[in-house]
């Protein structure tokens, strides 16, 4: 592990007292309120931000997060996969809060590369079992009635390096596969229901445009129910790693399923089988026969500080355990957190309403008398699905299914503050 | 629950949407956007095959041909053999392997459809030139593949017609998701509260692993480090003996990309009185282009003090050293000056 660079500029006082502070950091300085030796020479001296003149109104017309927050990044695990084209990377979930995700951070994984694609040259197809095949441009799905809603986007592996044991050691790598974003876009009811379904069309077949040409089978069920195309996400057009111009949004299900540069929607009486659903995106069991159409993204929560990358740094007193929880069939009715590896649980307090199949904000605001911790969280959803342990999974699905290991997390918090992953027993 | 909500809910919707697209919603008319699809634009995209074989157009291929064809668009990645090679994941092999600590999955061992190979290899293979292979190609390949799986003889020609004939081992391996029926009894039990379970041990830790990626640790300041100042003049200390801290070693030949974005940062606080680049003027201080190695008060048309016209007077250059030195302290070089 490396020490986040020391910010740029400042006067040399104002370096010394937070070398100081590193120094101090994690030792236990006494509890009770902090004491001032000298006067800080950031009140008595006039700096420097409150002397000159800032950046003009045009210097940055689209901005970039302010370069103190430039460890705030999305990381890749490079061991993980062959190339960077067909990778993963993580969405820095510990240095975030609220339920939005910025989507500069947002993870990404891509089959062939993010691709560039217009709006000018972006068409949509429908085809298959429909009254009338259509293409649709850019231009006519503005014209279709608009909706917008929140949903968490979870890859199915998220969590996937953890079924063995602890492996990875930080949120954003055990954790980070997923991100919560504002979508508008159009229903694929409305879209359907232009091409109009023929009785016999149950399932529809969604590909992108990219050399992988990702393909994925829903039922028509799903299609109709809460899937729709995105064409923004929180508030402005989507990123290219995203998949703009427009991609797939199936709120609740894995993010696989969620196809980027959507580029035909096919009407089908069955699923086309393909690659990402035979011999990827299926949960082989301890049987050698493996679980397929394992779609739905289960309850779910991590602590997302204190975590590795994120200790506490400060003595005995008030701090703040904050989290995030989720599920795919619906809203989170409850997060517990417990600070003794599971013996005894406490509520958390939930940030806002919980939306449906987005994420959630939870926070317990606690006196931490100094001791070692075992955090764990553990989600509850409306429907009475209490997420399980790592090892009540095990017991189902033994450990190489790779997908969907929504099992708690355990945190181990030593005396100074400084968290690590850690299987208990 | 908005109307589309409600709409959104409906049971009734699939035959709705089938039979009778003007019910009372309006949302259920087609509000006639977009245009009909050709049939050759149908035919470019709508390549898709289900495991029935429907979608599968006319062609043929033979293992030897498939081969050959291997060698040249596959065998980079994934072995000579179908075997793998790399990073890159092996084709075929690991049959029995699915209960192993390690299973290997591939055609030969996992996927459960022949149509699966075809529609990958037409679709998205090969990697960095996907959908360029031709019909015929695409038969060949996946031929060569059944035949690197064991599954035929090297005489073997794969075609539309005798596809469907061809059922891959591990068919049978798959099953609908029954986490609701097998794992919800269990995962839907009012949680324990308290004294839930004994003392806690640490079993494994991922630190042991060592294959987490470096990654920054978030340190936040606060005011209870700031409090004693035995730590404080030891830090000071430590910071004081850090190398490259100081100004002392600052070379102009030696600037680094760090050095030059803190100037770029700190130099936010002239640029309130003094432009400098394309177009730049006297404002409230003389433009500074071109200051480097200049005589002092050099500037054109600016206004300069009397100390700054004596100090040209006297023969005042501004270089490293000197600029290094005003700009630390503007009344040490310059007493009286107006910066």
């Amino acid at each position: 592990m490396t020490e986040r660079p020391e910010a740029k500029g400042g006067t040399s006082r104002r370096a010394f007292l937070r070398t100081a502070g590193l120094a101090a950091g994690g030792a236990v300085v006494g509890a009770g309120a902090a004491r001032a030796v000298t006067p800080d020479p950031l009140i008595t001296e006039v700096q420097p931000w409150a002397m000159f003149l800032g950046e003009g109104v045009d210097a940055t017309p689209y901005g970039m997060p302010i370069h103190f927050e430039d460890h705030v990044v999305r990381r890749n695990v490079e061991w993980l996969t062959a190339d960077p084209v067909a990778s993963i990377n993580f969405t820095p979930i510990h240095a975030l809060d609220g339920t939005i995700t910025p989507q500069g951070c947002a993870f990404e994984r891509h089959h062939s590369g993010a691709i560039e694609l217009s709006k000018e040259d972006y068409r949509l197809m429908i085809t298959g079992l429909v009254e009338k095949p259509l293409v649709f441009t850019f231009g006519d799905l503005m014209r279709m009635p608009r909706i917008t809603r929140t949903a968490f986007c979870e890859c199915a592996a998220n969590s996937g390096m953890e079924w063995g044991g602890a492996q990875l050691n930080a949120v954003q790598f055990t954790h980070g596969m997923i991100h919560n974003m504002e979508y508008t876009g159009v229903s694929l009811r409305t879209l359907l229901n232009e091409a109009g379904v023929k009785p016999e069309g149950t399932w529809i077949y969604v590909e992108g445009a990219d050399a992988s040409s990702n393909g994925r089978s829903i039922p028509m069920e799903k299609a109709l129910d809460d899937c729709m195309i995105a064409f923004t996400a929180n508030g402005e057009a989507l990123r290219m790693e995203h998949g703009y111009p427009v991609r797939l949004v199936v709120p609740g299900w894995e993010g696989n399923l969620w196809v980027k540069w959507l580029r035909r929607i096919g009407v089908h009486d069955g699923p086309m089988e393909s690659r990402e659903e035979t011999s990827k995106y299926t949960d082989l069991m301890p049987d050698g026969r493996a679980r397929k159409w394992t779609w739905a993204m289960h309850a779910k929560s991590v602590i997302t500080a204190p975590s590795p990358q994120m200790p506490i740094g400060h003595g005995p007193g008030p701090m703040v355990i904050s989290g995030l929880a989720w599920s795919g069939l619906g809203k989170i009715a409850r997060v517990d957190v417990s600070l003794d590896g599971g013996a005894n649980w406490q509520t958390a307090r939930l940030a806002g309403e919980p939306g449906d199949k987005a994420l959630t904000r939870f926070y317990v605001d606690h006196q931490w008398n100094g001791e070692p911790m075992y955090l764990q969280s553990r989600a509850i959803d409306e429907t009475g699905y209490v997420q399980p342990t790592k090892d009540q999974l095990r017991e189902f699905r033994g450990v190489n299914s790779i997908y969907h290991n929504n099992g708690i997390q355990t945190w181990y918090v030593n005396e100074h503050g400084e968290a690590e992953n850690v299987e208990i027993g | 629950m908005s109307r589309l909500g409600k709409f959104c809910t409906s049971t009734a919707l699939v035959g709705m949407l089938a039979v009778s697209p003007a019910l009372a919603d309006p949302l259920a008319e087609a509000l006639g956007l977009g245009r009909a699809a050709l049939p050759e634009e149908i035919a470019a995209w709508d390549v898709a095959v289900m495991p029935d074989g429907r979608g599968l157009p006319e062609g043929s291929g033979d293992v030897w041909d498939g081969e050959d064809l291997w060698i040249d668009h596959c065998a980079a990645c994934h072995g000579d053999f179908a075997e793998g090679a790399g990073v890159w994941p092996p084709i075929v092999g690991g049959a029995g392997s699915l209960t192993d600590v390690r299973p290997l999955k591939t055609v030969e061992s996992y996927w459960p459809y022949l149509s699966t190979v075809w529609d990958y290899v037409n679709r998205s293979m090969p990697f960095g030139a996907a959908q360029t292979l031709e019909t015929d190609e695409v038969y060949a390949i996946t031929a060569y593949i059944l035949f690197s799986a064991g599954l035929v003889d090297d005489d073997f020609e794969l075609n539309q017609d005798n596809f469907t004939e061809i059922r891959l081992p591990n068919e049978d391996g798959f099953y609908i998701d029954d986490r609701e029926e097998v794992e919800f009894p269990v995962f839907t039990q009012e949680p324990c509260m308290s004294d839930c379970r004994d003392e806690v041990t640490i079993v494994a830790r991922a630190t042991d692993l060592g294959v987490t990626p470096e990654f920054p640790v978030i340190r936040n300041l606060y005011s209870d480090m700031l409090s004693r100042e035995d730590e404080v003049e030891e830090s000071q200390e430590d910071a004081a003996a850090e190398p490259g801290t100081g100004p002392e070693g600052v070379e102009f030949a030696s600037l680094s990309p760090e050095m030059l974005a803190a100037g770029e940062s700190a130099w936010r606080q002239c640029r309130s009185c003094h432009q400098i680049g394309d177009g730049a003027r006297n404002a409230a201080g003389p433009q500074l282009n071109d200051i480097v190695n200049a005589t002092a008060a050099h500037v054109d048309g600016f206004r300069y003090s009397p100390a700054f016209e004596e100090a040209r007077d006297d023969g005042l250059v501004w270089d490293a050293e000197t600029l290094d030195a005003f700009l630390e302290n503007p009344a040490g070089l310059i007493p009286r000056n107006r910066m």
